[in-house]
């Protein structure tokens, strides 16, 4: 097996080109474990720890453009102020040294259906867009385009992730995950929500519940319609019990879980129920909050 | 009885024995470990970095079958890969095709056939040990695949089943699929009329999935051909000379020319005491004349070695409506797998300790254990009595819920006591302050409610709650393991001391053979050569063959057994050096001890120097130590004086549940427990906390999960065992009431704490839900969507 080491961008994405069969490697949380196990025996490595740009993120107020390797710990410590949700997610991969090393860089070109960076991509809105680049050029993949399959996406054999581009939150973000222990737990199955008050919609996302992650449309729109026609974006008042329990129940419909050593589809669908209508009382609550302070 | 805390050790009033040398790094003391700064600073050498110039690589092919018949073996593909150096098949093995612990009933080498998923069968010796994994999988084996043979219900009908191991071959100690079976009958058994006593009866069938050793170090040693024909093994291994013993028969050597070494050992907690890689390395050295290094991977070590027994335990209890037990019968079925390992002597625990630490009139107890075409089990600390510990705890609530009584109330008034008699009719001659270990935990302070931080709460981080749906439950429980080896066994150990000058210093040298695990024999063997001796130089021997068996690392006997042989050794060290005095110098006293270097007359004070009476010479005195003698349990009633010592722990668990996602959080695991006398308190504690821990994994999250005989989660990402934030605080309460029959006293700490943490911590999930719980590990899906009923 050859190991690749670019120094540059550039280099990175000639010899992704070149040898389009080489398999990108940042902290390697994912890749480490394939080749471990003897599942995947590529060719080729390509090293791309040595390319600076990939380690930094950027933001010009409305959208936060997260390099692909920047580490989840640092997703956590600069950036739970724009991507709440994301960071929140975070929180939750593996153990501390993981945190150290993976990224949602990786968690996309793993596109893993349990990988925790996807709910709260999906959940961002509509504007979340992954950064493919190669030598012919870079284009803007929209997150709900990106997830073709289990482990598998929308990049070319010979693309690259740059970057994540994602717009600033603009109201309350949550995320929460089932594990059957209380650290380093690998999804039975995730839920994210975000509200966007700026455009009154909502945004979810699943994990560990279909073979990709996806969103719950449904669920979204009939949020979003019981929102306005209470008037609730405005008033911030009182969600009725009825309209959660609505909410979770689209959530569950939305997901096609399977059977398997981590939980099973009834408990997945049962625990994405229970884990939508809580997120939606927090993001409620801390709606509720905001308008209070900026009325005040 | 004074404040408990994480290091409250106290101190019983019953210490029959008195310690004369009080040194300070001597028994009784909290000793360092003499290895512990490598271990921490990751500088300790592990098995899997042994080293030998010009060393091959060996690795092993093993069936993706639960049950097939092997029609051919090809390895010439594998041969044919540059860089191999040696394939071999059960056709190649020199000796004895077969091995086993009790029974020997395990192919070295698949032959014809394979029972079990990863069963071996073949093994590669390589330069590199990619190449050797390669060479295994160009190895073309044509398998005729058959149905497994999986549950109680297929193995008990072998007409229809078929035999895990043909009539024709079995080597078990019962007839069909069944292994081993034991019964154990008292007070004339369970009649129509014993039940007719009872005012209230309670029945549970229970189930424990198959739990893992999970140690860190995976298994691996390194074989060197030696030039009189033998080999020299480095291992990672529980027991150097029950290694030696099943070896050499298989490589055609005689014991003598087999030689083992430990090798730094990364954890075993029973799953070292079969053989793994042992014989295979041996083999490939044989063959290719070159040190031959095996190293498992995590995936092949969850098929590398036994696990512990799944249980089917059916159980009736009948009780007196003021809370006296009248009787308990029992049936408890063990899934053996393949193979037969330590299965017997697990059914015998089983069977003798299976009603628990309570004075029942009337038993009629069944256990036996099954051939399947599951993975082996064998050897896992608490070895049968863990798992019928969570189903008599689980009755002994079920008992308090029907009386409505409180279960500590219920559990004390039944509790055994010293002269109680155990089922087996083995009457308690030491200190069994059950109730007391119980009244102790029930004592402690409850912990506060959890806070607003998620990480105090079910799910922690992962966000799963901010206190929706969390109920607080307690539950207790307290269980009884037996120590060393039992049932009439021949159990001794064996020590080598030496006293000697080094640099005009005495200094002791201790040698066994005696597998430091993890357990801290190094730091209490030490402990008690300072002691025995009055040296502060003490240095252990590596363990090795070239002293007598130490038996197991195992049973919670090392600090029993070996320590005693230590004891026995350093006495004679001892009355050697006093003799050297009594001719050189003509002393009369009958009064000496040993104590700063120097031996000391009571009466005269400072005699002579060791220094000075050893001259240049040194004393060398090896001693065998053997418990006290046991009896075989009777075949049909189990009657008989089977176990050396009993040891008791109890636990108050107490759990916060989720019970919407059905996620657990154990927030305290307090524990009490008897140790005889803490040789090293801080290792004990250290044992307490361990054995807990594991025990709650096996509540909560521990199972390989098997399913047509198939292994699905043979990883750490999928067999979970619990993190630093799944282990709550656990303030631990440690008696010394000393056993006469013991060495200082003490009594085996280790295994105990595993038996009553799991069924403590269901205990206490059972009463934040409500639900009745007849299974471990408790899936989030049985608190929620697959909930059994309540009561």
């Amino acid at each position: 097996m050859e190991f690749l080491r670019p120094a540059t961008w550039d280099e990175a994405l000639t010899l992704k080109a070149e040898l389009p069969q080489a398999v990108p490697i940042a902290g390697g949380t994912d890749v480490m474990v394939e080749l471990n196990f003897d599942r995947r025996r590529p060719p080729a490595l390509l090293d791309l720890g040595g390319v600076a740009e990939l380690g930094g993120w950027e933001s010009d107020g409305a959208v936060v453009r997260l390099g692909a390797s920047v580490p989840y710990t640092r997703i956590i410590e600069e950036l739970s102020g724009p991507l709440p949700g994301l960071a929140l997610a975070a929180r939750t991969v593996g153990s501390p040294q993981i945190r150290n090393r993976g990224s949602v860089g990786g968690n996309l070109g793993a596109a893993s259906p349990a990988g925790d960076s996807h709910p709260p991509l999906l959940a961002a809105g509509r504007g979340v867009q992954v950064e493919a680049a190669s030598v012919r050029g870079t284009r803007l993949i929209p997150i709900d385009a990106f997830y073709l399959g289990v482990k598998r996406h929308a990049l070319e054999p010979d693309e690259l992730i740059r970057a994540v581009r994602i717009p600033v939150a603009d109201g309350p973000q949550q995320f929460s995950k089932i594990g059957t222990r209380n650290a380093m737990v690998i999804a039975v199955c995730a839920f994210a929500l975000a509200l966007h008050p700026d455009d009154r919609t909502v945004g979810t996302g699943l994990g560990s519940a279909a073979p990709t992650p996806r969103r719950a449309v449904e669920a979204e729109e009939f949020l979003a319609g019981a929102l306005a026609e209470g008037g609730l974006w405005e008033s911030g008042g009182a969600l009725d019990g009825a309209v959660a329990r609505r909410f979770g129940e689209l959530v569950a419909a939305a997901a096609s879980p399977i059977d398997d050593v981590r939980g099973s589809a009834q408990y997945r669908r049962h625990a994405l129920a229970v884990m939508a209508r809580r997120t939606l009382a927090w993001c409620w609550a801390e709606y509720g909050e905001r308008l209070e302070r900026s009325a005040a | 009885m004074g404040a408990p805390g994480p290091r409250g050790v106290l101190r019983g009033e019953k210490n029959l024995e008195k310690i004369t040398t009080d040194h300070p790094h001597g028994v009784g003391a909290s000793a360092a470990r003499p290895d512990g700064i490598l271990k921490v600073r990751g500088e300790f050498a592990y098995s899997s970095d042994l080293w030998a110039e010009d060393m091959l690589w060996g690795t092993a092919l093993r069936a993706p079958h639960a049950r097939a018949r092997i029609r051919s073996v090809d390895v010439s593909a594998a041969l044919a890969l540059p860089g191999v150096h040696a394939v071999l098949t059960h056709e190649d093995v020199p000796g004895r095709r077969t091995y086993g612990l009790e029974i020997e009933d395990q192919p070295v080498l698949a032959v014809d056939q394979v029972r079990y998923h990863g069963e071996p069968v073949a093994v590669v010796a390589a330069d590199h040990p990619e190449t050797a994994r390669r060479a295994a999988a160009a190895i073309a084996v044509d398998y005729e695949v058959l149905e497994p043979i999986c549950t109680e219900e297929q193995a008990l009908d072998p007409a229809r089943y078929g035999y895990v191991h043909a009539p024709a071959e079995y080597r078990g100690k019962a007839a069909g699929n069944v292994l081993h079976r034991q019964r154990v009958v008292s007070g004339g058994g369970v009649t129509d009329a014993v039940r007719a006593r009872a005012d209230v009866v309670v029945r549970g069938e229970y189930r424990v999935g198959m739990q893992d050793q999970a140690f860190l170090g995976p298994e691996s040693g390194l074989a060197v051909p030696a030039e009189d024909g033998g080999v020299d093994l480095y291992v990672a291994t529980q027991w150097l000379h029950v290694d030696r013993r099943q070896m050499a028969p298989v490589l055609g050597l005689p014991e003598e020319k087999v030689r083992i070494s430990l090798a730094g050992v990364g954890g075993a907690f029973g799953g070292r005491e079969d053989l793994s890689m042992q014989i295979h390395a041996c083999l490939l050295a044989q063959r290719t004349g070159r040190p031959v290094k095996v190293v498992y991977g995590r995936e092949e070590s969850f098929f590398g070695h036994v696990h512990r027994h799944p249980a089917t335990l059916r159980y009736e209890h009948g009780a007196t409506r003021d809370g006296r037990l009248v009787y308990v019968d029992a049936r408890i079925v063990l899934d053996g797998g393949a193979y037969a390992s330590s299965s017997p002597a697990v059914v015998g625990n089983a069977a003798s300790l299976g009603v628990g630490p309570y004075e029942v009139p009337h038993v009629s107890m069944e256990a036996l254990a099954l051939y399947t075409n599951n993975p082996p089990c064998g050897a896992m600390r608490g070895f049968g009595a863990v798992q019928a510990c969570f189903a008599y705890e689980s009755q002994l609530d079920r008992l308090a819920a029907a009386l409505d009584m409180d279960p500590v109330e219920l559990r004390q008034r039944n509790a055994v006591r010293e002269g109680s008699l155990m089922p087996t009719g083995q009457r308690i001659d030491s200190p069994a302050p059950v109730a007391e270990l119980l009244r102790r935990v029930k004592a402690l302070p409850l912990p506060p409610a959890a806070g607003p931080d998620v990480r105090e709460l079910p799910g922690a981080l992962s966000n799963s709650t901010h206190g929706e749906g969390v109920v607080r439950g307690v539950g207790y429980a307290v269980g009884i393991k037996n120590v060393g080896f039992s049932e009439g066994f021949d159990d001794y150990s064996t020590a080598r001391v030496r006293l000697e000058v080094i640099g005009g210093e005495p200094a002791a040298m201790v040698h066994t053979a005696a597998a430091e695990v993890g357990q801290g024999g190094v730091t209490v063997h030490g402990q008690i050569a300072r002691t025995e001796l009055g040296v502060e130089r003490v240095t252990i021997h590596p363990a090795d063959t070239g002293v007598g068996s130490a038996g197991s690392t195992s049973a919670s006997r090392q600090t029993y057994m070996t320590g005693g042989a230590v004891r026995l050794a350093c006495e004679a060290v001892r009355e050697a050096l006093f003799a050297r005095g009594r001719a050189r110098y003509g002393w009369t006293h009958d009064d000496l001890s040993l104590a700063g270097g120097k031996v000391v007359s009571a009466a005269d004070g400072v005699l002579a120097g060791v220094a000075e009476l050893l001259g240049g010479e040194y004393v060398e005195e090896t001693r065998v130590y053997r418990h006290r003698p046991t009896q075989p349990l009777h075949p049909e009633t189990g009657q008989g004086f089977g176990h050396v010592q009993y040891s008791f722990c109890a636990h108050r668990a107490v759990v916060d549940v989720d019970v919407e996602l059905g996620l657990v959080r154990v927030v305290e695991l307090a524990a009490a427990q008897d140790v005889g006398r803490a040789v090293n308190p801080s290792a004990v504690v250290g044992q307490i906390h361990g054995g807990s821990v594991q025990g709650l994994g096996l509540a909560v999250m521990e199972e390989i999960q098997v399913s047509e005989g198939k292994v699905r989660n043979p990883s750490f990402t999928d067999y979970l065992i619990p993190t630093i934030l799944d282990t709550p605080p656990q303030p631990v309460d440690v008696l010394e009431l000393a056993d006469p029959h013991a060495p200082y006293g003490l009594r085996g700490a280790g295994e105990a704490p595993t038996l009553s943490s799991t069924p403590a911590v269901v205990s206490a999930i059972r009463a934040a839900t409500g639900l009745t719980l007849d299974r471990v590990p408790v899936r989030p899906e049985h608190l929620t969507v697959q909930r059994p009923p309540t009561g």
